[in-house]
């Protein structure tokens, strides 16, 4: 698993790579959380996640929340493959905000 | 070509003088779900519990993602095993713990995360189960479906890369067994875990099913997919799906061993 942040207009874009489960979920949770709490928007890139479990789904809706109470942007971009169909499973689709790429949501913020 | 996620080598398995499991080889492939069908004394249940490394066989080895189950150590065992869930036939939930805690506690047991995390993954789950709102429940609280469905999210709780399902559909009404079927496909499709089913349950064998195998007197007679099982010419497994006994035709020898209660020879 590698996660890369950086800045893109008024968004911070957390870029997660290969593989979000039991053993990286809580430290990326809370990586997101530290962007949130610094009064940033966020937007988590799915594009070259390869999988993510529950406990990765259950973080990012705990970061959710935090961006909700917090009046900051929480954006998820790029889910495609098994990340997709996860959040589908879980009906997260549903929940969360979705959008193709980053430059979707950076062009519309 | 894929290497099997289970693989399965001239397994033999004895209940005292009682043969249970003959030479038993079996393949199961990643992804794929995988329905162990028999009647009862078939040796079915049996060789459950050699794949979850709850029996030592006579004989034989039992790879689980490369590890021998049999000979694994402790630790292996443990690794491997989180890896690993198993639904048992009667939802096998703690009856002094609620639905939600009983869900939870292979996470409590295994992991470090953060309560919240804990809670909104077993709510999660129990929305996938159809069970929203449940999670307060006792165990004596629910019904047959609904056990077996919290069984199944406790089983699942760890995202495993292989699910165990004993008899899923077993005592459960028509549209509740079809309803679990359509579950242990989705899981099958959306989460990418193998899965293997005992059942006797034709119904949600020739659903469900990748392929079969079917065991006969602890012997696996056929092994196929579902086209292949229904048009086998093997008249033991047409009486199965006809439902029609089948009568004894053991020879004499082996009858009179087995009055004794005498190991073949």
């Amino acid at each position: 698993m590698n996660i890369e942040i950086e800045k893109n207009k008024k968004y911070q874009v957390v870029k997660l790579h290969g593989e979000v489960d039991l053993s990286n979920s809580r430290s990326i949770k809370l990586d997101i959380i530290k962007l949130i709490k610094a009064k940033n928007h966020v937007i988590v890139d799915f594009t070259h996640l390869q999988y993510i479990d529950s406990s990765g789904m259950a973080s990012l809706v705990e970061a959710f929340n935090e961006a909700k109470e917090n009046g900051s942007e929480f954006h998820i971009v790029g889910a495609n493959g098994s990340p997709l169909q996860v959040l589908q499973l879980t009906r997260l689709n549903t929940v969360f905000k979705l959008a193709d790429s980053v430059d979707d949501v950076t062009n519309n913020g | 070509m894929v290497s099997p996620i289970i693989s399965i080598k001239h397994l033999f398995a004895h209940y005292g003088n009682t043969q249970v499991l003959n030479d038993v080889n079996l393949d199961v492939n990643p992804g794929e779900i995988l329905v162990v069908m028999g009647g009862s004394g078939s040796g079915k249940s049996t060789l459950l519990k050699h794949m979850l490394g709850l029996k030592a066989p006579s004989s034989g080895t039992v790879m689980i993602d490369d590890v021998n189950i049999i000979t694994a150590k402790n630790k292996q065992l443990q690794q491997l095993r989180k890896k690993m869930g198993v639904a048992f036939q009667g939802g096998a939930l703690l009856s002094s713990l609620n639905v939600a805690d009983n869900i939870s506690l292979p996470l409590e047991q295994n992991t470090s995360l953060d309560t919240q995390t804990i809670d909104i993954m077993v709510r999660m789950k129990l929305e996938l189960m159809n069970m929203s709102g449940t999670g307060h429940l006792m165990p004596s609280e629910l019904s047959g479906g609904m056990l077996k469905r919290a069984g199944l999210a406790r089983a699942v709780i760890m995202d495993p890369k292989l699910l165990f399902f004993d008899e899923p559909s077993a005592g459960l009404d028509p549209t509740t067994a079809v309803e679990l079927d359509e579950l242990i496909l989705t899981l099958r499709d959306a989460m990418n875990i193998t899965i293997v089913v005992v059942t006797h349950e034709l119904e949600s064998v020739f659903k469900i099913a990748d392929r079969v195998v079917v065991l006969f007197g602890g012997e696996v007679v056929a092994n196929g997919t579902v086209e292949e099982i229904k048009n086998s010419t093997d008249e033991r497994i047409q009486n199965m799906i006809n439902r029609k006994p089948n009568t004894n035709k053991d020879d004499g020898e082996v009858y009179f061993n087995r009055l004794l209660n005498k190991r073949e020879s």
